[in-house]
């Protein structure tokens, strides 16, 4: 029965008022004063008045040139080498540094470097950092996005049979996703741990003591790779969860249609599962990577952006600076250009996977 | 083509047995239809034969060949479902040649079976097109059209006209019997629809709680349904039965009277009776005929009337309580609450021992 309550227009806008104002609050506005921000020099707490500053924080966060350099020749014209033979090159500062003949290149630091013949090509940025956190993210999300999809969709195909039983592996494999992120990062800087950990343990098991223990998140080499597998264990559980419900969409009679048909167990995934499940795939990737860019938790309990920036990301990067060193502008720009990088992404993606 | 025969065929889900020793022998080229109010282990059986249900016990056997335990598509059956079952991503070409795409056949090949089976079935301006821009009826279609392009020795049909309107389901029941002359294949079909049954079957099966009624051509089962069930299944409106007391009986003969029917001598058709017993009499709503007044063998009060044109029928209360249908091969007018009496030809009647509940 209507009552007057769910009749009246008022009552309606007073319900949705609490909702919709924490809404305003902390999603619509923040998201309208990143923008603002990013055009100011805003400081967290500063004595000083704001000021508009167009789009140098871009600017600064953005530039990014390749600088050749050539070796250093002695007087007779023959180029210097050290003991080894390598050709010795001027120092990158020489360039950045008060140099007016490379004004373009003023201020900014040396990324990484390679050769060709003698020459060297060095690609500086004004921003070293936070090139080097959108290189991880990206790398995060190229990884991530694929294993993660492919192995929730494995686990999901493992778990949609009727089998005695089948809810506890259900149950088992959800498990990491209800546990928080913190904890379980937390969990893994034990396992993960140079001295003592689970994992170089379990390692010199299998191997019969013959595998050597490494710090895994204290090496350059192994750090963002710890971080990814963990982060693909802890939600692979969740995207299992989506596929299954994708795959129990598919009609039960088009399984029976293609075993008349004698199609193998192959040919029934190709040519009935794997089509069924197109919009659920689409989906899934978009999310994947949604949350792969706002890759931020396990980075800012395990390593902190470490060791040498080869973990820093993104997000981690926005937040250190908008809070770590309370440059807000700075960190709002970095805000604004991870929503275009991911609004970009997923239009693509959208595009890739359209219906034809 | 191919003979079918199934022999105390048995299917047990844990303790609860749903096809309770079935034995069916199909000939070949005959069309069979299954039929049965739903739950009576139809499409149970037809999927046990089709290789979608292990058979729990007894023997199914394909030309000869003993089925039980292999695969479906080795079976040599193809299977048209209720639900078309056809794949929405595919084309209608793609999804007649399924089958051939499956099993590696050349191009050519699959080029000339679908374009033989898009003729059978008049479909070919709908090859390029996708099943979303389809109508039921062409999607039964393709569905029919993919069964022929693996040119099986045995076509199933699980109730593929019921998701269609009335009109569709006419114009395909057709279809299907005339794909039947054409093919010349045995085909098995379910359905709980009695017309399609009468129409398209060379021989019935009436099936109840997974066992069989009785078997045999549709006009045997019209006329000499075996039982009290098969002779209410068959025939609309459904035939009337009346409580009726055995008074007398000879060889081939039964006489029977009740509260509201006078003594009359029906055909005794080998049944058991004993004098003095409660049995059934059936009499079809079309051998009911209008007395003059005063000279009917039962007596009945108007109660509704539904004009057909060709034929009306006329619901109506007999004096014992129970109810009755006419159908009068006439457009009459009659008006409700008028008494009226009925004559039948005892010949044409049936009498069972069992009762009517």
């Amino acid at each position: 029965m209507a009552s007057k309550l769910t009749t009246s227009n008022r009552a309606g806008w007073g319900f949705a008022l609490p909702g919709f104002g924490l809404i305003m609050l902390f999603i619509v506005i923040p998201f309208f004063f990143a923008f603002y921000l990013s055009l100011t020099n805003q400081r967290l707490i500063s004595p000083n008045p704001t000021e508009f500053v167009g789009l140098s924080n871009y600017d600064r966060l953005l530039s990014i040139s390749v600088l050749t350099i050539e070796p250093e020749v002695d007087d007779t014209g023959a180029v210097v080498r050290d003991d080894a033979g390598n050709a010795q090159y001027p120092r990158v500062r020489t360039f950045t540094r008060n140099n007016p003949d490379y004004s373009q290149y003023a201020g900014m630091r040396e990324w990484f470097r390679w050769h060709w013949g003698e020459t060297a090509k060095v690609v500086v940025a004004t921003d070293v950092v936070f090139w080097k956190s959108l290189r991880n993210t990206l790398m995060f999300v190229l990884v991530v996005a694929p294993v993660q999809a492919g192995l929730a969709l494995c686990l999901a195909l493992l778990i949609n049979q009727r089998l005695r039983g089948i809810n506890v592996y259900r149950a088992i494999y959800f498990m990491p996703v209800v546990v928080s992120i913190v904890v379980v990062s937390l969990l893994f800087r034990f396992i993960y741990d140079g001295n003592d950990g689970l994992l170089n343990n379990v390692l010199g098991f299998v191997t019969f003591g013959t595998f050597e223990g490494r710090d895994w998140l204290g090496s350059e080499n192994t750090a963002l790779g710890a971080i990814m597998g963990m982060s693909i264990w802890q939600a692979v559980g969740f995207h299992m969860v989506i596929w299954l419900s994708g795959l129990q969409t598919i009609s039960p009679t088009l399984y029976e249609a293609s075993s008349i048909e004698g199609a193998s167990k192959f040919q029934t995934f190709r040519y009935v599962t794997w089509p069924g499940l197109r919009n659920t795939a689409v989906l899934i990737l978009i999310v994947i990577t949604m949350q792969a860019f706002a890759l931020f938790a396990q980075i800012d309990v395990m390593t902190r952006g470490g060791p040498l920036d080869s973990t820093t990301t993104i997000v981690f990067q926005a937040v250190e600076r908008g809070y770590g060193k309370q440059d807000i502008s700075g960190g709002s720009a970095i805000s604004v250009v991870l929503f275009l990088l991911v609004l970009s992404i997923s239009l693509i993606q959208r595009y890739l996977t359209r219906e034809r | 083509m191919a003979t079918v025969k199934l022999r105390d065929v048995r299917k047990s889900y844990g303790d609860v047995e749903v096809i309770k020793g079935v034995d069916i022998d199909i000939e070949d080229g005959e069309f069979v239809v299954f039929v049965g109010p739903s739950g009576c282990g139809k499409s149970t059986l037809l999927r046990m034969i089709a290789g979608l249900e292990d058979i729990t016990d007894g023997t199914l056997e394909i030309d000869g060949a003993r089925m039980n335990d292999l695969e479906p598509s080795k079976r040599g059956i193809a299977m048209v479902f209720q639900s078309y079952a056809i794949f929405p991503h595919m084309t209608v070409r793609e999804n007649v040649a399924f089958g051939l795409t499956i099993n590696k056949v050349s191009k050519a090949e699959k080029a000339e079976k679908v374009a033989e089976a898009a003729r059978i079935l008049q479909m070919e301006h709908l090859l390029e097109r996708r099943p979303s821009e389809l109508s039921g009826g062409q999607r039964q279609r393709v569905a029919i059209g993919r069964a022929i392009v693996r040119d099986p020795k045995v076509f199933l049909f699980d109730e593929p006209l019921s998701n269609l309107d009335a009109a569709l389901r006419m114009d395909m029941r057709m279809e299907i019997g005339k794909l039947h002359q054409d093919l010349g294949a045995s085909m098995i079909y379910v359905t709980h629809d009695q017309v399609e049954a009468m129409t398209l079957a060379d021989k019935i099966v009436v099936l109840k709680d997974g066992q069989v009624m009785q078997s045999g051509a549709p006009m045997e089962l019209y006329h000499e349904p075996a039982n009290l069930f098969v002779a209410g299944f068959l025939g609309a409106p459904s035939m009337n039965f009346l409580k009726v007391t055995v008074d007398d009986f000879g060889d081939d003969w039964v006489q029977v009277s009740s509260a509201a029917l006078a003594s009359v001598k029906v055909p005794r058709k080998g049944r058991p009776f004993s004098t003095g017993q409660e049995a059934t009499l059936g009499i079809r709503p079309q051998y009911l005929a209008a007395a003059a007044e005063g000279e009917g063998m039962l007596k009945g009060n108007v109660v509704l009337t539904e004009r057909l044109g060709s034929e009306t029928v006329v619901n109506m209360a007999v004096s014992d309580g129970s109810n009755c249908i006419a159908s009068i091969a006439e457009d009459a007018v009659l008006i409700p609450g008028n008494e009226m009496s009925w004559t039948f030809d005892p010949a044409l009647a049936h009498v069972f021992p069992e009762q009517v509940k």
